[in-house]
């Protein structure tokens, strides 16, 4: 049975005033139990708040329009308050977008990972103070922080020991999902390198499902079993890693690929993608539809590939290799594609 | 030797040969000379963040300082413009030195020597138009009135290839997006005509899909108005792109130097080499990237 | 051995963004695009169109717009006090100690001038005062605020200790032998007196907060920009801490309110002025309470605290002032 199952996701944000924005349009996600998948996309597609709504995280002016969602068979979707809370205790965590700015500046990292555990105590736990402590320098320690961390303040360490220390905090209550949204963004390469393998590890030594939501396809593509690539709100591409490493479907996804390049090259290409995404935002009239349908493919007008049904059709997301891709060009000619 | 222009830029026409050469030739020389800096904490602990650093940039040319956080690099960007004083060593631009100014002659510094920053997002103020953004280095610099300024203005967003100016120059950060800001802080840098641009890591906030836009942008108006450019990052592959030369800092100290082809082909260092297999590429050889 | 780099040199306008998402048309009746708040014609000149659209933003919370209401209605009064009056406030051609009649609506003083008219007339020294010396007061604390926040060393050693000195010795103390002290007694004294010890809080308030921004990377780029530092602290720093000294002047209007009512109470002030303070000032000297006239206590005193409350309301409602999207053309 799948861990989460969501379909038909619309999420749409309704400020006070001015345009409403459908941030994700009509998505349906599986996970497999110990499924490593990472969510790819520029900013402003979606996949932030794909991550938030899949774990019940969206706040107003956010909302969830419609869909479902199913959490290990149960439904999800219309939880709110303390069964939402129970939930979340052995169900999933989230570990923020510079996941270290989370932390509380003026308290010690010991007393966040006391705030956790006390805030969702299972039976069995072991809530003393040495107890806690003890669990806690043995999370430090599974992300490869010294004990000593304990005693610091979050200014006190660096971008990646911070991060270390979100993620940390984020497997404290042992939970079956893990989303770890834009974990590197700020951080160095050689440190970004070290935080990847150490989710990479984590996921694997525990077997927790983990979403990675990246703008950086070349990250997610070294640490992940599986990438969905999102696009203007939608998903345009479901591949497992490997696959896409031999060759993407979705024209975008090519042009993604596109923008990496050996270092020991001779010819070094740095590319980027013309143009930009387009805006989502819904214009404020009487009309307030459900959904925001769509007569064209969002893609088209950045597309090398683009034909006149493009920009007549939005492109449904049909199987295609060994996944899935929106594309009506390479839905009719699939081994036209070819690697990046 | 500057690297080969990019089709587009010799596309676009001339890049000016006789321009840059008469242009470079007005551009002093950046050089620092044994240039330490060492703070202290407030429990009296001392951080060395640049230990005995030496380099020249020379009139026109294209530097990258490569290094990861902590390496000291943002710290030698403060240095080089005057935003903080060596505690040893010295930097002189032309007839300037740099590493003994005082606040008045602050100003004659970055009439020449000028920034473009990390963060798209907080190097604008969000209460005042691009517009407004753009005039101030003419009317400072250069004594434009606000019509002068206001041309200028728009000129200079049609340079960064924010086009329509006039939709551009009537808008608040708030309203564009990380590269389009980023755009709008280079042409701010470029707004007073400087001689030297430092650009400390000014796309490692954007979208992979947009740097190789910005990147290009730094490099064509540098070759257009034979400027010099330090380029700041962590990153050696766009080092590679857009510079001739690199120095490789690792805690303060430059551990490598030389033609950014060379040390990236054959490295000498240790740190060097971790650099260069840190870089996001699943498509190279394998155990350049995260084992699976 | 090559480099090149493609990229996108021109980013697309909006205008191709739009294109290809259409939403399900609308009904009959084309729609255009609600205004975004605030919206205010280009026509009038700066200051104005800032303030107009200040008030719009208050008046958009709730709480801003009751406030918003009631210090208007005081304004009104205020303003159209010799039409508002029934009487002359200080004629004196009315029976002395009497409570509320037809003539009299709230009774006359022990000189026999009318209540009712003094409270109308009364409102426009208690507004002068309240907003005039919270509108000082809060000059000067974002005067000292912003320099000893922006130079950190010597000057902000030297405000900061003047500003300490300030706050600590108590305001009405304070304020009460400066005003016995001073010669020539009128309504002038009293806003120096309020102003003068009322401006540390603020100034303390606004000293960490330039502080903070000092560090933005914008404040530097201003520097990098040519900018002169009292320009950087003022056109910098200071428009983003609108909110801030918005709060700060609301808070020191409301304690002026009540600091003008205390003086005038106490004697401290001239006892010809016609304001709320002296109102309660006339009704303590002839025992109001005892003498059954209660409504020469209780409207003034509801009179003062109706404008304190209005000012805090209006408080609650200058958090958005600092939203950069109310600038939006």
């Amino acid at each position: 049975m799948p861990l989460l199952a969501a379909r038909g996701i619309n999420v749409v944000y309704v400020p006070a005033s001015g345009a409403r924005v459908w941030a994700v349009r009509d998505t349906d996600l599986t996970l497999e139990p110990g499924e490593f998948v990472g969510i790819v996309g520029e900013s402003g597609c979606g996949k932030s708040t794909l991550g938030y709504a899949l774990t019940r995280m969206l706040r107003p002016p956010a909302r969830i329009e419609s869909g479902t969602i199913s959490f290990d068979g149960t439904d999800i979707s219309a939880l709110d308050g303390e069964p939402l809370r129970r939930q979340r205790r052995g169900g999933f965590a989230l570990v923020l977008q510079s996941g270290m700015n989370a932390l509380n500046p003026v308290r010690t990292v010991r007393h966040q990972f006391g705030d956790v555990m006390k805030a969702h105590v299972r039976p069995g736990d072991d809530t003393a103070p040495a107890g806690i402590a003890r669990r806690s320098a043995a999370l430090l320690e599974a992300v490869g922080l010294d004990g000593g961390v304990l005693h610091r303040f979050a200014h006190e360490l660096s971008g990646g020991m911070r991060q270390r220390v979100a993620i940390a905090l984020a497997l404290a209550l042992e939970p079956r999902l893990i989303v770890f949204d834009e974990p590197t963004t700020a951080l160095d390469v050689i440190v970004q390198q070290a935080v990847l393998q150490t989710i990479k590890d984590l996921q694997r030594d525990r077997g927790f499902t983990a979403i990675l939501i990246s703008h950086d396809l070349g990250a997610v593509l070294s640490a992940t079993d599986r990438v969905v690539v999102m696009y203007a709100g939608r998903i345009v591409e479901d591949q497992p890693a490997a696959a896409l490493l031999r060759g993407a479907h979705h024209p975008y996804t090519e042009a993604l690929i596109g923008c990496y390049a050996d270092p020991r090259g001779d010819v070094i290409q740095l590319r980027g993608i013309p143009g930009t995404p387009p805006d989502l935002s819904q214009p404020a009239s009487r009309a307030r539809p459900a959904v925001l349908t769509q007569h064209a493919c969002s893609f088209a007008p950045r597309c090398a590939l683009a034909e006149d049904i493009c920009r007549e059709q939005d492109p449904p997301l049909t199987p295609l290799g060994a996944g899935r891709a929106a594309c009506h060009v390479r839905a009719k000619a699939p081994e036209a594609s070819h690697a990046g | 030797m500057p690297a080969d222009i990019s089709p587009e830029v010799a596309a676009a026409g001339r890049p000016e040969p006789d321009g840059r050469a008469a242009r470079a030739a007005a551009v002093p020389e950046l050089t620092a000379t044994a240039v330490s800096k060492t703070y202290r904490g407030h429990d009296r602990t001392r951080v060395l963040a640049v230990d005995d650093v030496s380099f020249t940039i020379p009139p026109g040319a294209a530097v990258s300082l490569v290094g990861a956080s902590g390496s000291g690099k943002s710290t030698l960007a403060r240095l080089i413009t005057g935003s903080e004083r060596p505690t040893s060593g010295s930097i002189t631009f032309g007839d300037l030195t740099v590493s003994r100014l005082r606040p008045g002659v602050q100003r004659r510094l970055h009439r020449q020597v000028q920034m473009v920053f990390q963060d798209p997002y907080g190097a604008l103020n969000p209460l005042h138009t691009v517009a407004y953004t753009l005039m101030r280095p003419g009317q400072n610099f250069l004594g434009l009135t606000a019509a002068q300024a206001r041309d200028r203005a728009r000129e200079l967003l049609e340079t960064v290839g924010l086009s329509p100016a006039d939709q551009f120059a009537a808008k608040l950060p708030h309203q564009l997006s990380g590269g389009q800001r980023q755009r709008v802080v280079i042409a701010r840098a470029l707004a007073c005509d400087p001689g030297l641009i430092v650009a400390d890591e000014p796309v490692s906030m954007l979208d992979v899909s947009l740097r190789a836009g910005v990147l290009s942008l730094l490099a064509d108006l540098r070759l257009r108005r034979g400027l010099s450019l330090l380029y700041i990052t962590h990153d050696l592959l766009s080092a590679r792109a857009i510079t001739d030369q690199v120095l490789v800092l690792h805690q303060g100290r430059v551990v490598e130097r030389g033609e950014t082809s060379e040390v990236l082909r054959h490295p000498r260092d240790q740190y060097t080499i971790r650099l260069l297999e840190a870089i996001p590429n699943p498509f190279s050889r394998p155990g350049n990237h995260v084992t699976r | 051995m090559s480099v090149s780099i493609r990229g996108c040199a021109d980013e697309r306008p909006d205008r191709s963004q739009m294109t290809t998402i259409t939403a399900v048309p609308p009904p009959d009746g084309a729609d255009t695009a609600i205004a975004a708040p605030g919206r205010v014609s280009r026509v009038l000149p700066g200051p104005v169109r800032f303030v107009a659209r200040a008030v719009s933003t208050l008046w958009s919370n709730g709480k801003a717009r009751a406030g918003l209401i009631i210090l208007g209605v005081i304004v009104v009064v205020a303003i159209f006090a010799p039409w508002l009056a029934p009487h002359s406030p200080t004629a004196t051609n009315f029976t002395p100690y009497s409570g509320p009649t037809s003539v009299n609506w709230l009774g006359t003083t022990g000189d026999g001038q009318d209540v009712f008219s003094q409270l109308i007339y009364g409102a426009r020294v208690s507004l002068l005062v309240g907003l005039g010396a919270g509108a000082l007061a809060t000059a000067v604390a974002v005067t000292l605020g912003l320099l000893a926040g922006y130079r950190p060393g010597v000057v902000d050693g030297v405000i900061g200790f003047v500003t300490n000195l300030a706050l600590v010795i108590p305001a009405l103390p304070l304020m009460i032998i400066l005003a016995a002290y001073l010669q020539g007694r009128s309504v002038w004294t009293i806003v120096l007196v309020v102003a003068f010890t009322s401006w540390a809080t603020g100034a303390r308030v606004i000293r960490s907060q330039t502080a903070t921004l000092r560090t933005r990377e914008f404040v530097t780029s201003a520097a990098f920009s040519g900018e002169r530092t009292l320009r950087v602290a003022f056109r910098e720093i200071l428009p983003n801490m609108t909110s801030l000294v918005a709060a700060s002047f609301f808070a020191a209007a409301t304690a002026a309110v009540l600091a003008e009512a205390s003086l005038e109470f106490l004697g401290l002030g001239n006892p010809t002025t016609v304001s709320w303070g002296t109102i309660l000032y006339a009704a303590q000297q002839q025992n109001a309470l005892l003498t059954g006239q209660w409504l020469m206590v209780f409207a003034p005193g509801l009179a003062i605290v109706l404008l304190m409350v209005s000012l805090t309301l209006i408080n609650f409602g200058v958090d958005a002032l600092s939203n950069p999207r109310l600038r939006e053309k």
